[in-house]
């Protein structure tokens, strides 16, 4: 049993079939890398483990609980999943702050929201916002934010963006963090930061997933690769094993073709 | 001139209450369309496809058609069905007929300009709110609402100068709002008849109350530059 179970996965939009039984675990603590060319269903996998995209075949377990089976309706309802996608954090390729509110209301807004439905929230209000505040506070701290906790989005560089976006993700305390393309938008040298920040969360054995075209970074932060290629997992393995030594032809074209 | 100096007193007095009741009609208005319009707004995209047609017609029918028109049917047509004025011979009920019309027509207007902004929200903002396990209406009223009231400041504003010149129709009904007013002093009235020129200076009204509007839009945007 591992800690997050994936099967049979497949999506389809309309004629076109994107994702074609999809199938990989991952064990707490582990950093999985996924890479593949442009249109190979790397981010539209990440999207149906957070539900964002209903995957039309398979199920998804966490700790062998079932949270997701297609063929079950029961697991497939918006009001079900939307509990279910607090199982996961998710850093989007555009970073998708809101742009009305400041660093902090950022990484706070959703943890005051989800307080709020707990029963004792009226009674103790002041200092369980106090308490989230701090939490905020801290993981901006962790983040190398201290001193733009109170910028809009805007006033932000995409590196700090990206870094307001991951403290925000792990504000909700998820248990498997997804991120899909973290860095495809950010100059090299913002790059860094960003890598920066998940080779640190890497260190704190944060269980995630990591949708990249930093090979390097893969190679050295991951403890699993999965290569893609045409909606199919071509390769799956340590990165010794698909980055090192790939044995698919596609993975051997794949890594000759990207920049290292 | 000296005669306009001498009417000027009396006239004044009776544009000013011509135009309390133009004033009333438009914040009743904007009271009424603004919450209206995000209720057609929200209709009109609904997946539930009768619903959507239906709020669809609506808008056509209201955006097809003239403003005079709809107050004159609005005002008129009860009377006709029913063999009794239901809005009542007072100004009140001329008041309330006018009322209702520039609502419902206004309301179609705002409701367009809603669907522009909230479907000019990135998808992405949405589906940030979704990950973070955010309720479908804490989406809205917590990241789309005022990123949607950005975008449509200057749109609203338009539509809300046109408001203002709009009320001027309620005159069709015989609403006595500032042209009304004015107008009486041609046929007569308090003493005065023939005068055009009260009629023509109802127009500083307007520019004065559209210039304050001007400002306060201006204000306003200028206040939500910081979302971006």
């Amino acid at each position: 049993m591992s800690f997050l179970e994936v099967e049979h996965i497949r999506k389809s939009f309309g004629k076109t079939e994107v994702l074609k039984d999809i199938s990989f675990s991952l064990e707490k603590g582990e950093v999985l890398s996924i890479i593949g060319s442009s249109g190979s269903g790397k981010t539209t996998l990440l999207r149906c483990l957070v539900f964002l995209h209903m995957a039309d075949e398979g199920v998804i377990r966490i700790n062998d609980d079932v949270i997701f089976d297609a063929k079950d309706p029961s697991t497939t309802k918006e009001s079900e999943l939307r509990e279910k996608r607090l199982n996961f954090g998710m850093v989007f390729q555009s970073f998708n702050l809101f742009p009305q509110y400041t660093a902090l209301e950022n990484v706070t807004l959703a943890v005051k929201l989800h307080a709020k439905e707990r029963e004792d929230y009226e009674k103790y209000k002041a200092n369980i916002d106090e308490v989230i505040d701090a939490e905020g506070k801290d993981l901006l701290c962790r983040m190398g934010l201290e001193d733009r906790m109170d910028n809009y989005p805007s006033q932000l560089s995409g590196g700090q963006q990206q870094r307001v976006a991951i403290a925000r993700a792990l504000a909700m305390k998820p248990r498997i963090l997804f991120f899909d393309e973290p860095t495809s938008a950010l100059d090299p040298e913002l790059t860094f930061e960003v890598l920066r920040v998940l080779r640190q969360l890497a260190d704190q054995h944060m269980t995630m997933a990591i949708v990249t075209h930093e090979i390097d970074f893969a190679r050295n932060v991951s403890d699993k690769v999965i290569f893609m290629d045409q909606g199919v997992i071509a390769e799956y393995g340590t990165p010794e094993e698909v980055i090192d030594n790939p044995q698919n032809e596609r993975t051997k074209a794949f890594l000759a073709n990207v920049a290292r | 001139m000296d005669l306009i100096m001498q009417q000027f007193p009396v006239v004044i007095h009776s544009l000013n209450i011509g135009f309390l009741q133009t004033l009333k009609l438009f914040v009743v208005t904007l009271l009424g369309a603004i919450p209206l319009g995000l209720l057609i707004a929200f209709g009109s995209m609904s997946h539930f496809k009768p619903l959507s047609y239906f709020f669809k017609l609506l808008v056509w029918i209201i955006r097809g058609t003239p403003l005079m028109i709809q107050l004159l049917i609005i005002f008129y047509f009860p009377g006709l069905v029913l063999h009794h004025n239901i809005w009542g011979g007072s100004e009140a009920g001329r008041f309330a007929a006018a009322s209702l019309s520039f609502i419902l027509n206004y309301a179609c207007y705002f409701s367009e300009i809603y669907r522009g902004g909230i479907q000019g929200v990135p998808e992405g903002q949405r589906e940030a709110g979704m990950v973070l396990g955010m309720t479908k209406m804490q989406i809205f009223t917590h990241i789309t609402l005022l990123q949607m009231v950005k975008r449509i400041v200057p749109p609203m504003s338009n539509e809300i100068i046109t408001l203002v010149k709009d009320t001027s129709l309620a005159r069709i009904i015989a609403l006595q709002e500032i042209i009304w007013a004015g107008q009486a002093f041609m046929k007569g009235s308090q003493g005065i008849s023939g005068a055009i020129w009260p009629l023509f200076f109802t127009a500083f009204y307007y520019l004065i109350a559209n210039g304050l509007l001007t400002i306060a839009f201006s204000h306003l945007e200028a206040k939500l530059e910081y979302i971006k």
